[in-house]
């Protein structure tokens, strides 16, 4: 029987991509820029002046009713009573096996309304999960309101002073996961100062039919600061120097915030939530293997799937690796077994055949200057 | 883009320019594109032995790793050492950054690979 051949889906900004000439490619069923200009120098316009990056491929699922905040703490392992309003929280949607589901960010939107930002690849699949879940906490609703958002990110040390001019909005008043409503070049926005690529910076939640006038006046308006459209290449390079985990990656449904490193996500004082019982249990029995970052000291690139070796045996594996253009390191990230995840512990990873020699190092291997 | 009439080309998109039986061999400005920002090169060191058709190398973008393509036979003499901390000469100067250096077994062998009009021919 062949399979049916499915149209890729476009976000609003699909025509402005094509003019500008980005190479496009399919992710997560959507037709994306990988790159404009080019990887390195989009990377590099994020470290120094600001990029632009269309991410409205991402889903927005809202949780909303009396029974808002209980479904939230249920299916989201971090602490959400902790969010006043305008206020957003990184975490996970655990497994009961407390495994990553997928990661997300909490929106606090109102008393008994959230927004939950959820990866691209896993819309459908948190959808249904968290409308399953939450309808056995009590009286909430569960919608997608995927469709009613584009979502532009503008990152970098001049993404602040080139989206101020465009908003009536105080942005100097937003702190790093706050965010507000206003406008930018005219359409109605809620912005967050959130973002994927360890700069200070800002995502824009827009209506679809905005999202191009918004994008323009991004480059417009950053344009003698050398801000330039950036895709999910640089998504990409910047996120792993930053030490952030990427779903279906560094983390997915075969491993829990304590093994990524992401233990502080998890919101031990609250009620019991979807997986905490088998976190309770690995945190007791200490976790047997742990995500850590490492770079080569030698020749050569490490690539997601290559094999951690130690006394010759493989150990473990890569998860993300590539050269970063602004520390012009190879980097990457593995899971490796418990006693060689000290920082400063020798490995090897075997490249195409070839046993290379790295060292781990502590992760993000890149933090932005103190401002 | 005009290609330089003074070389030959393979269909795995290398040049090879050819003095005598020494032959020059780097990629073409269509496999720079393609490749995107190369960030590393990985050659053979010179004496190593080259087989036509086989793999000899890698070069690495960002984004991926693609094999380099032996266009001839022959002994590697010299490496670029240049690539080794400006592997992005590649990009910028694709048809003037030579990557290796070969003594090839056969000459001639070289003469019946693609001339620049064929090679632009292929692209189209």
């Amino acid at each position: 029987m062949t399979e049916a051949v499915t149209a890729l889906r476009t976000t609003p900004l699909h025509a402005r991509h094509r003019a500008s000439g980005a190479r496009m490619t399919p992710f997560a069923g959507w037709d994306m820029p990988v790159e404009y200009t080019g990887i390195t120098q989009e990377h590099m316009a994020v470290r120094t002046a600001a990029g632009v990056f269309d991410v409205s491929h991402m889903g927005q699922i809202e949780v909303a009713g009396k029974a808002a905040l209980a479904a939230v703490q249920r299916i989201s392992c971090n602490d959400a009573s902790r969010l006043e309003l305008g206020r957003a929280q990184y975490s996970g949607l655990l497994s009961p096996e407390g495994t990553f589901l997928d990661d997300l960010v909490v929106y606090r939107l109102g008393p008994s309304h959230f927004m939950l930002v959820v990866n691209a690849a896993n819309v459908a699949a948190d959808y249904a999960w968290i409308a399953e879940q939450a309808a056995a906490v009590g009286d909430v609703a569960v919608v997608d309101s995927s469709s009613r958002y584009a979502l532009i990110a503008i990152q970098g040390p001049a993404a602040l002073d080139t989206l101020q001019p465009l908003t009536g909005a105080h942005l100097g008043g937003v702190p790093y996961y706050g965010f507000t409503y206003g406008e930018v070049a005219n359409a109605r926005a809620l912005i967050s100062r959130t973002g994927y690529t360890g700069e200070d910076g800002f995502e824009i939640f827009v209506p679809p039919n905005t999202a191009d006038k918004v994008w323009q006046a991004l480059l417009q308006s950053g344009a003698d600061q050398g801000v330039i459209p950036c895709g999910l290449g640089a998504r990409d390079t910047l996120r792993l120097e930053a030490g952030m985990r990427l779903h279906g990656q560094d983390i997915d449904a075969t491993t829990t915030p304590l093994e990524a490193g992401l233990g502080w996500i998890v919101g031990w004082k609250k009620p019991s939530f979807i997986g905490s019982e088998a976190l309770a249990a690995q945190k007791q029995a200490g976790t047997t293997r742990h995500l850590v970052g490492f770079e080569l000291t030698d020749r050569g690139i490490a690539r997601h799937g290559h094999a951690i070796v130690h006394n010759g045996a493989p150990v473990g594996l890569v998860t993300s690796g590539t050269q970063t253009p602004f520390l012009k390191k190879a980097v990457g990230m593995a899971y490796v077994p418990r006693e060689l995840s000290a920082v400063g512990t020798a490995l090897e990873i075997d490249i195409r055949g070839r046993t290379t020699p790295g060292v781990v190092t502590p992760l993000p291997f890149y933090k932005r200057p103190a401002s | 883009m005009a290609y330089p009439v003074d070389r030959r080309y393979s269909k795995d998109h290398e040049w090879i320019r050819l003095s005598a039986d020494v032959a020059e061999v780097g990629i073409t400005d269509f496999a720079q594109q393609q490749l995107g920002d190369v960030v590393f090169v990985d050659l053979p060191a010179a004496g190593a032995a080259v087989t036509a058709g086989a793999a000899f190398g890698t070069i690495e973008s960002v984004k991926a790793v693609s094999e380099l393509f032996a266009p001839m036979s022959g002994t590697i003499l010299e490496v670029n050492a240049a690539l080794k901390d400006h592997p992005e000469y590649v990009n910028s100067a694709p048809h003037d950054t030579w990557m290796v250096r070969v003594r090839v077994s056969d000459p001639a062998s070289v003469e019946s690979l693609l001339d620049a009009a064929q090679y632009e021919a292929l692209l189209t």
